[in-house]
């Protein structure tokens, strides 16, 4: 090849284009967030104080853990619409248990929870993976189907903070270090499995499913049981997302996260997770909810109507969508002229 | 090469059918070591089928696979890789939106402590085979973007890196130019030279005598000829491929021709198509040859304007048509019988009647309403006229057979009274007797005054019905052929890119 002594420039060149589109991506997310913070506290200086910020971050928390969840499953070019269901159900399961037995050792409620979470999880990717019925249908269902179950179980009845215990209650307001208790939690979250998903075989397989399903079944990849793993370990992430609710805001009723599963799936698509699969990660998921959190809080401080907060995150949403399209299509576009280049 | 070695693989009188079709049988093959065999064959012989069952891919119906003598059942393409065989396909299986390193060893990262990816070896170790492989290409960039020819370096780079004993290939050269051919080659011998056993597929003649010491010779599903390469001369292997009788099938009428409908001037899509320039009279037929993957179905895709051109442009009857809208080049008398019809050419759970008057939905409405009479009438008189076979028309689409689809496709251009018809692979995966029909109905549009553009992967089919023959190799017409002129080597060798001799 003629060209041989510029080829190698032109591969590490393209590797960090692309690298550099996704450091772009999350900057931008921060750029926006710092933007809207700034613009909130010149009108409303109230909103930088400590305690402020701190319930932004507390809002902001249990929203980045179930993005985390739903970030998995995206990645794998599926969908968990039931994740507001199961966050309902769990934290109504904490609130009743507790309520009824305040003794109850606090690990327990929490391992209980997840563990509600985890077998809505499994009975989504079972459907998904062994009954092949497409996730958006499945988990469709399960939404409807587990939040009537939510109702089937609190029939009308409502937990209340002053029946639960202190130390529970705690979790959702207390901090260590300065840091309250639910940041450390999610923070923790986003990096475990932003790592798992960076440096681990069945985290690299989900972005392989997700990116090319035949190609991963040829290269022996066990699809089918990575899906699973995906929709539990969200389902999982739901559930425990619900305990923390309950510990937060102390009272809750059947319709705990009614609607959440729309905000999560646009905070991870707001985060550059790509709604095909095999593009994203977890701490773009999370800053995805940071930012949506931010917008929810702002918009309330500065006494802005409800209906433009959701006008607000739609208009998120698809400036985000364009701006991924457009940059894809000239990556690619610079990626296809390199290559004939070189060819040629 | 030994002669006596226990086969690596062998597989035996293996057989698989779809339905009524028969893609395999007599399936015989076995690799040595130390052996480079070449299968070759036309489209549709069955390699793909035999290369599939050597994969893992699909089980045959019948018969044993054999791996160093012993008999065994591959369930998936992960038991075949376990054995060592390796199977690059035509068309790559990469993740476009993964690193070419992560490419390479999907499902078997190098692993450090804690069973954490090691990506330093990682990156290492696929720097590695890429140098190996004497290629510049970046382990760490993603593979979209890349082409075709890199795309198949990095499926090969990935089956190095598990060692494979058996490495299939299934027209790897179709896209590669000749220094890459060389290269592949070159990694090509040193595997041999390690033991390992080459199963080569390709079209191109030339690189089948120049790296290959056997050949096994396909045709109609069945494995015809199996011998040292050196007992065959070119010639002969062509004859083995083709070796039947084609004038009998094709009945190609006499049609006047008349002045230019379709002239297409230096059309040019990047990377794709270069260059490309033809016309197409009133009442001719014109053939589009060549082989998979050498750029002609995207001119036909470029001419309706599906995808967008980047140079040159069409005109039909003397008028240009704008780039890139396929509504125009309907307008312009332009209809387009897509290759893929479950995909593109139908919508598949549409009855039969809304599918054949698609395209004339504007003139069956009023007042917004489509008049469901007016549609069946239209519909009967197409059904009529092209012989379709059906129950009711109310049916959906899907019910019909593969060349019944065909003609409800055309049954929806040939509604619109086109002046080009533009067919791609218009008897793919259809039965004889369709196919015939299939035939005879355009040699009657032709002769009515259409001007016809066909693609065909069939060589029969290009010389049966072909008034001009023109030849793609790799995004360029090669070579433009008279029906006179036009004869089964000839258009091999131009697609092959082998010159005349």
């Amino acid at each position: 090849m003629s060209a041989d002594a510029a080829v190698p420039g032109e591969g590490a060149r393209a590797g960090r284009l692309t690298e550099r589109v996704l450091r772009i991506r999350e900057l931008g997310i921060v750029a926006a967030l710092a933007l809207l913070i700034a613009v909130t506290a010149i009108l409303e200086p109230r909103f930088i104080e400590a305690d402020s910020l701190r319930n932004l971050a507390l809002n902001a928390s249990i929203l980045a853990i179930l993005a985390v969840g739903q970030t998995l499953v995206i990645i794998t070019r599926n969908v968990d619409l039931s994740t507001g269901s199961v966050l309902g159900l769990s934290a109504f399961l904490a609130g009743d248990l507790l309520s009824e037995h305040p003794g109850l050792a606090l690990p327990v409620v929490f391992l209980l929870g997840i563990a509600l979470g985890a077998a809505c999880g499994l009975l989504n990717g079972i459907l998904v993976t062994w009954g092949r019925v497409p996730a958006l249908v499945v988990t469709l269902g399960t939404l409807y189907a587990f939040r009537g179950l939510a109702f089937l179980w609190t029939d009308g009845r409502q937990v209340n903070a002053e029946t639960l215990p202190d130390s529970f209650l705690n979790i959702g307001s207390e901090s260590i270090a300065g840091v309250p208790i639910l940041v450390l939690i999610a923070v923790v979250i986003v990096v475990v499995v932003g790592q798992w998903l960076r440096d681990y075989r069945p985290g690299r397989e989900l972005y392989a499913i997700g990116s090319n399903p035949e190609g991963a079944r040829l290269a022996g990849v066990r699809s089918g049981r990575l899906v699973l793993v995906a929709f539990v370990l969200a389902g999982a992430l739901s559930g425990l997302g619900g305990v923390l609710f309950t510990a937060r805001f102390g009272t809750v009723d059947a319709t705990a996260g009614v609607g959440y599963e729309l905000t999560v799936i646009a905070a991870a698509v707001v985060g550059g997770v790509a709604i095909f699969g095999g593009i994203g990660t977890v701490y773009g998921a999370a800053l995805g909810a940071l930012l949506l959190g931010t917008i929810t809080s702002s918009l309330i401080v500065l006494r802005i109507e409800a209906f433009w907060q959701q006008a607000a995150i739609g208009a998120l949403l698809l400036i985000a969508i364009a701006l991924d399209r457009l940059l894809a299509v000239r990556v690619e576009a610079r990626l296809r002229r390199r290559s004939a280049r070189r060819a040629s | 090469m030994n002669d006596r070695a226990v086969p690596l693989l062998e597989l035996r009188d293996a057989s698989k059918s779809y339905g009524a079709v028969r893609a395999l049988r007599h399936g015989n093959i076995s690799l040595r070591p130390g052996e480079v065999r070449a299968l070759v064959g036309e489209n549709g012989a069955g390699k793909s089928t035999l290369v599939k069952v050597l994969g893992g891919v699909i089980r045959p119906d019948d018969g044993d696979i054999l791996v160093d003598g012993q008999e065994k059942i591959f369930h998936s393409p992960v038991d075949a890789r376990n054995v060592g065989v390796a199977v690059i396909y035509q068309e790559p299986t990469l993740f476009p939106d993964l690193s070419v390193a992560e490419n390479v060893v999907m499902g078997r990262h190098p692993l450090g402590a804690l069973r954490r990816i090691d990506r330093g070896a990682m990156q290492s170790e696929v720097e590695r085979l890429l140098d190996r492989l004497g290629v510049g290409l970046s382990a760490e960039r993603p593979v979209r973007g890349l082409s075709i020819a890199d795309q198949q370096i990095v499926e090969i780079a990935k089956a190095l890196s598990f060692d494979a004993r058996i490495l299939i290939m299934d027209e790897p050269t179709a896209a590669l130019s000749g220094p890459e051919v060389e290269r592949l080659f070159g990694v090509v011998r040193t595997l041999r030279d390690h033991g390992a056993a080459v199963l080569f597929i390709s079209h191109r003649l030339d690189e089948v005598f120049a790296i290959c010491d056997t050949v096994t010779v396909m045709r109609d599903g069945a494995v015809v000829h199996d011998a040292p390469i050196d007992e065959l001369t070119p010639d002969e292997m062509v004859k083995r491929m083709v070796g039947r009788d084609l004038s009998a099938l094709f009945p190609k009428q006499e049609a006047q021709i008349g002045p230019p409908v379709l002239a297409v001037e230096r059309l040019t899509r990047e990377g794709v198509f270069f260059d490309v320039s033809f016309e197409v009279r009133a009442g001719e037929i014109v053939a589009l040859a060549g082989l998979v993957g050498a750029g002609r179905s995207e001119v036909a895709r470029a001419i309706f304007g599906i995808d967008r051109s980047d140079a040159g442009h069409v005109e039909v009857s003397g008028q240009r048509i704008p780039v890139g809208r396929p509504l125009a080049a309907m307008r312009a008398g332009i209809a387009f019988v897509p290759e893929d019809r479950r995909l593109q050419g139908l919508v598949m759970d549409l009855s039969i009647a809304r599918n054949a008057t698609l395209t004339r939905m504007r003139a069956l409405t009023r007042l917004g309403l489509i008049r469901a009479g007016a549609e069946n009438r239209l519909a009967r008189e197409w059904a009529e006229r092209l012989n379709l076979r059906f129950h009711r028309l109310e049916d959906p689409v899907a019910f019909l057979s593969g060349g019944n689809q065909q003609k409800v496709v055309l049954a929806k251009w040939l509604a619109t009274e086109p002046k080009l018809l533009i067919l791609d692979e218009p008897t793919r995966g259809i039965d004889v007797g369709t196919k015939s029909e299939v035939h005879r109905l355009m040699s009657e549009l032709a002769g009515s005054g259409v001007a016809v553009l066909m693609i065909s992967s069939e060589l029969p089919e290009v010389l049966g019905m072909a008034d001009r023959v023109l030849v793609m190799h790799e995004g360029r017409v090669t070579q433009e052929l008279n029906r006179d002129d036009a004869n089964e080597e000839r258009v091999i060798r131009a697609a092959t890119g082998v010159q005349a001799a």
